[in-house]
Formats: C-alpha cells, sequence, structure tokens
C-alpha cells in the first residue's frame, strides 16, 4: 500500500446505476498535493465520483489511477485513501480518542497515543480525547472527521461536502482551516460540494460537473472570467447572456447583438457557430447617465434604460432595458458603492464594458442551464 | 370531582395494572403456602419451606426445569446467531429471492402454534426422527428465529450504513468492520432479541407438547400436575422467574437511564 504515490488520475471513468449512467466517461488529472474541488448540483454525478475513488462505489468501467497503479478492483480498507463523510459518520460508541486512532489500530500500529495526541492538537481538540462524539458541537464532530481521516497520512483524502451541515460563519471558518490544514500536510485533497463559493474559496483547481460529465476545468479564475459553457455561466455566480450572430472573425471577433456591435477577444470565444450567447458580468459593467462618455475608451457600450434600482449594501443592483432587445434580455448591472449613484429608475443610462470581459458561448445551449439549481441549491 | 377528574387516566392506568399483575401476585403468595390437601387452592399456612426446599415434595419438578432451562438457552443462543446473521444478510445484501426470505420470515409469527407444532410432528415422524429433547429444540429455535430476525433487522435499520463504510474506508476489513462497529452497535437490539427467545421458548407449550415423546419441560409438568393438583413449588419457580425478569428489567433501565444522564452531563 505504501509503495502507491503519485497524481491521482480519472480515466474513462463510467458509472451505470441500471439505465441511468451517473458518471459518463468523465477524464481528470489531479495533481498530487492540491487541493481539487467536483462542483455541480446534487444528482450530477460528483459524489459518485468520490465514491468510485474511496472504494465504495464499483466503476462499471474505466480506471482509478495513483501514479501508475489502479486502485479500481481494490477494497476500500486496501486504498491509501480516506474520506471524510457527509454528516462525518463518527463511531457513536467509540470515544474522540478511539475515533481517531481507529485507522492506526487497523493497520497493527500498537503505539498510537503521540500520533493521536498530535493529531487531536492540529484540530484543537486535546480536551474533548474521552468525550462521545454525541456530546461534541457540529464543528468539532467535523474535525474530529478531519483528525480520524488525517491521522492515517492517506495519498488522496475525499472530503464529501464536509460543510454542508454547518452554520454559515462556522462553515466559512472551516473553510480557511481546511485550507491551512491542507497546505500543512500537503495531501492531495478532493472537495465534493455544490457551494460554487466554497470551491472557489478553497481549491486549486474545481472541476464542474453536470449530468455525469464534466462540463469545464480550471482555476477559480479561469471558471469565472472565461466560462466555456452556459452551465459555468450560470452555475459559478450571475452571467448577462444576450442573443449574437458573429460578423466579423480576426484577433478580436465582431458579434452584432441586436443591432449593436461587440467586440470579443477570439481566445474568449467557445464556439465555430455563428450564432453565439454573448456574455457579460454584471460586475464588469460601468453604468452611467446616457450623456457621461467617461467610459466610452472601454469598447463595449449599449444605451438602454433604467428599470429596476435595488441597494445591496455593497453594492447597487441595476436592471437594465436595452430597446430592441427580447424580454428576457435585460442586462444586470452591479455598481460598487463607492460614490453615490448618479442613475435612478427610470434614466436613460451608457451601460460599457471592457472586449477582454465579455466571452462568446454556442448557442445552441440552454440559455438558463445551471441557473435554478444555483438558486435553490 | 375536580381530583378525579385530573387523575382519570392515571386511576384507569393503575387498574389496568393492577388487573394485569393479579395472577403474578397469586403466584407469588401461593408460593408461601403449606396446602392442607394437594386439591385445595386456598391459602391455610405460611411456610417458607417451598423455596428452601423446592426440588423436594415434588420429584419431577426439577428435572422438567433443568429440560426448559436447557432448551432455553441452547435455542437462545441458536436463534440468536443465526437471526442476527439473517438480518445482517437481509438488510445489507442484495440477492435473489430476498423478498420472499422477507415474506417467510412473518409465516412463524403468523400461524397458529397448533399448524406449526402439528406440522413439525408430521414432519419428525415421517423422516422417523425420534422425538425428544433435540425435536423440542429444533422446534423452539424456528419459531424464536422469527423474533430475532424482526427485531435485529429493526435496529439495522436504524444504523447509518455510513458508519460501516466509514469503517472499510479506515482500513478495517468486513470481519474487523462487523466485529469492532456493527456488532457493538447492534448489541442492545441483539440482547433484546435473546431475552424475547429465552421467554419464548421456556413457557412454551403448544408446539413442544407435540413434539417433546417423553421429554417433559416445566410448562408441560405444570400442565400434568395441575390435573392431580398443582404442588406450591410450581409457584415458586414461577415466582422466581418473575422476579428474575423483573431484575433485568430494572437493571436494564437504572442503565440506561446513567448512560443518558452521562451523555446529557
Amino acid at each position: 500500500m505504501d509503495q502507491i504515490g503519485g497524481d491521482l488520475r480519472l480515466v474513462s471513468l463510467r458509472k451505470e446505476f441500471g439505465d441511468f449512467v451517473a458518471v459518463d466517461d468523465i477524464d481528470i488529472l489531479i495533481p498530487k498535493g492540491s487541493f481539487f474541488a467536483l462542483l455541480g448540483p446534487s444528482g450530477c454525478g460528483k459524489t459518485t465520483t468520490l465514491r468510485m475513488v474511496a472504494g465504495l462505489e464499483l466503476p462499471t468501467a474505466g480506471q482509478i489511477l495513483i501514479g501508475d497503479h489502479d486502485i479500481a478492483p481494490l477494497k476500500p480498507y486496501n486504498r491509501p485513501v480516506n474520506t471524510v463523510f457527509q454528516s462525518y459518520a463518527l463511531f457513536p460508541h467509540l470515544d474522540i480518542y478511539e475515533n481517531v486512532a481507529f485507522g492506526l489500530r487497523r493497520r497493527g500500529i500498537k503505539d498510537v497515543s503521540a500520533q493521536v495526541d498530535a493529531m487531536l492538537s492540529l484540530v484543537e481538540l486535546d480536551a474533548f480525547a474521552r468525550r462521545k462524539p454525541s456530546q461534541l458541537s457540529g464543528g468539532q464532530q467535523q474535525r474530529v472527521a478531519l483528525a480520524r481521516a488525517l491521522i492515517n497520512r492517506p495519498e488522496v483524502l475525499l472530503l464529501d461536502e464536509p460543510l454542508g451541515a454547518l452554520d454559515l460563519k462556522l462553515r466559512r471558518q472551516m473553510q480557511l482551516e481546511l485550507k491551512r490544514i491542507q497546505t500543512e500536510v500537503g495531501i492531495t485533497f478532493v472537495h465534493v460540494t455544490h457551494d460554487q463559493e466554497e470551491a472557489m474559496t478553497m481549491a486549486d483547481t474545481i472541476a464542474v460537473m453536470n449530468q455525469g460529465k464534466v462540463e469545464q476545468l480550471g482555476s477559480p479564475m479561469d471558471l469565472y472570467e472565461n466560462p466555456r459553457t452556459t452551465f459555468v455561466a450560470n452555475f459559478l455566480g450571475q452571467s448577462n447572456l444576450l442573443t449574437g450572430e458573429v460578423v466579423e472573425r480576426g484577433d478580436f471577433v465582431g458579434v452584432k447583438v441586436w443591432g449593436n456591435q461587440i467586440k470579443i477577444p477570439a481566445s474568449r470565444v467557445a464556439t465555430s457557430n455563428s450564432k453565439v450567447w454573448v456574455g457579460v458580468r454584471p460586475e464588469k459593467i460601468y453604468i452611467s447617465a446616457e450623456s457621461n462618455h467617461a467610459h466610452d475608451h472601454l469598447g463595449n457600450q449599449l444605451v438602454g434604460t433604467v428599470l429596476e434600482r435595488s441597494y445591496i449594501g455593497v453594492s447597487t443592483q441595476f436592471i437594465v432595458e436595452i430597446p430592441g432587445f427580447l424580454d428576457d434580455e435585460k442586462i444586470i448591472v452591479f455598481e460598487q458603492n463607492v460614490d453615490a449613484s448618479e442613475v435612478m429608475a427610470g434614466d436613460r443610462v451608457r451601460i460599457s464594458w471592457d472586449p477582454a470581459h465579455t466571452f462568446a458561448l454556442d448557442a445552441k445551449q440552454d440559455a438558463y442551464a445551471g441557473d435554478v439549481l444555483a438558486e435553490t441549491e | 370531582m375536580n381530583w378525579i377528574r385530573k387523575n382519570i387516566i392515571m386511576i384507569v392506568g393503575m387498574l389496568v395494572l393492577f388487573y394485569m399483575f393479579i395472577p403474578v401476585f397469586v403466584v407469588i403468595a401461593l408460593s408461601f403456602n403449606e396446602p392442607k390437601s394437594r386439591l385445595t387452592y386456598t391459602f391455610d399456612k405460611f411456610t417458607l419451606d417451598n423455596w428452601l426446599h423446592p426440588c423436594s415434595g415434588a420429584e419431577a419438578m426439577c428435572p422438567s426445569v433443568m429440560v426448559s432451562l436447557k432448551i432455553g438457552l441452547l435455542s437462545t443462543i441458536g436463534a440468536t446467531i443465526l437471526g442476527t446473521l439473517m438480518a445482517y444478510a437481509l438488510m445489507r445484501y442484495r440477492f435473489r429471492g430476498k423478498g420472499v426470505a422477507n415474506l417467510l420470515l412473518f409465516l412463524p409469527m403468523a400461524s397458529p402454534e397448533v399448524v406449526m407444532g402439528s406440522s413439525l410432528l408430521t414432519l419428525f415422524v415421517s423422516a422417523s426422527f425420534p422425538l425428544g429433547f433435540w425435536t423440542i429444540l429444533i422446534a423452539h429455535i424456528m419459531f424464536c428465529l422469527s423474533f430475532v430476525v424482526v427485531t435485529v433487522k429493526a435496529r439495522l435499520a436504524g444504523m447509518d450504513p455510513r458508519l460501516e463504510q466509514a469503517a472499510m474506508d479506515l482500513y478495517a476489513n468486513e470481519w474487523q468492520t462487523f466485529r469492532r462497529i456493527t456488532l457493538p452497535l447492534l448489541a442492545p437490539g441483539i440482547a433484546s432479541a435473546a431475552l424475547l427467545s429465552f421467554s419464548l421458548s421456556f413457557d412454551d407449550f403448544i408446539v413442544t407438547n407435540f413434539n417433546s415423546g417423553s421429554t417433559v419441560t416445566f410448562p408441560m409438568f405444570v400442565w400434568g400436575s395441575a390435573q392431580r393438583g398443582i404442588p406450591p413449588q410450581v409457584n415458586v419457580i414461577g415466582a422466581g422467574v418473575f422476579l428474575i425478569a423483573l431484575a433485568i428489567v430494572v437493571i436494564g433501565q437504572i442503565v440506561g437511564a446513567r448512560k443518558r444522564k452521562a451523555l446529557a452531563a
């Protein structure tokens, strides 16, 4: 077991439950020592993928490689992989000390006290060694679950929605804590979550999954700034998606959006199709009175009317109607509340943004993919 | 009037309990009786003799108690082990005929004991299996099994399967997982299943009577002697069994309350 080590690679990994394809031939490379997140709505196959790596689910086809070693046929107890379960699954009849020592004892290690003590102090639970799990708070139980897995120094640590049961404040705190521990121990973390903010805060690399497939894989910034599918554009944050048609190709692609010319860098156009969705994030847009030309240098511009203006605290949110656009193509703009805004509801406005903040997606994709799910989850 | 209205449920409850326990009180009282003749059931004279010398005076009784205890213990062990394993298989594995097995398990509980006893007798006789201790034991294990499976299954259903997965994830193989996680967590269910088995076996008369041959268990001895007048020592055994059962329940309650208190602290 100890000789297995290296990057984690999923090769054409597939899992079917009867007629239902839960994981559809995915290929992912997770470099050793990285913090990797599988992000997606419930039912997208992320937890099934994780359970296959843990050995709790047998793949229908494909390989799970650590280094050059295929662990797919191995029993869970023969893999250098440990899991932090959703709702923790602490052993209720054993105290915290024995919970943490469980893995070491099963591998026949006689003297566990030094390691257990060290691990309990890493998660700051020294004083609780002789308590039972039910006597601990949710956050403490979460840390026990982490300690119980980490003490085995696995090649890969799997985290299945580990923060889902915690309240918002504690979750923020544990996100930073997890990141700190991961940096400290240098073990590969694979983190499954449906919370895009959680994934972006912690992970070096994120794979966005939808319907058993990987939609896009990249750094949090990559995914957010340059989404390649409408699902990613909507699931990570909010996007304005406008109907456009490519009229000019070059370093910059020219797109007509209801008679207005928009420029997009060629590298940010994810399709060769000429019918596209033109995307821009709400916070990349500057809004000003129609007569104000201060942002003309940015390049992309539209003129419209403010339909709604709502003050949210950190920002003000505008919904802008552009004449000639379809009814549901109203543009959302977030303006940071630095100065008092000059724009009120009903005003004629000029909205401007940088072509480098624009992206284009295949118009065959559903403009609302990932949107509703992101709201209900 | 007001007092009655407030406490009516309590009063009715006490009356029902009293009604349920009258036979037990009678048995306990009669265990201290020294009857003038074998056929009277009146309380004639107080004595401790029955408790001090339960085996004298009714020579066949003590051996029959021993037979019942032996069969009770063996059938409890057999039914508990088999039943626990069956419950585990039915809850944790998928296999052909699982639905049918689940259904068939209820049959011994649902069918009248006369039917079960007589059909077992037919089976043993046609297989020319000699009736006696072993046929009683086989019959008892059979009808206790269903109760064990149902009890242990209920406990398993309340147990998160992720605990076992977590154990496997932490390097415990199948046997270690069962031994270290499943079994300790099932223990209360298994214990109550065992107690249930023992009391079912100890007081069974109908099935036993069909399949006993010349072996006499305690319920059969009581039945037999009832026709000639029950010796007062029978009441000693009855009272004793009741007191032991009571002690087990009380101890169980105290231990449970202590555990809850420790957890709350």
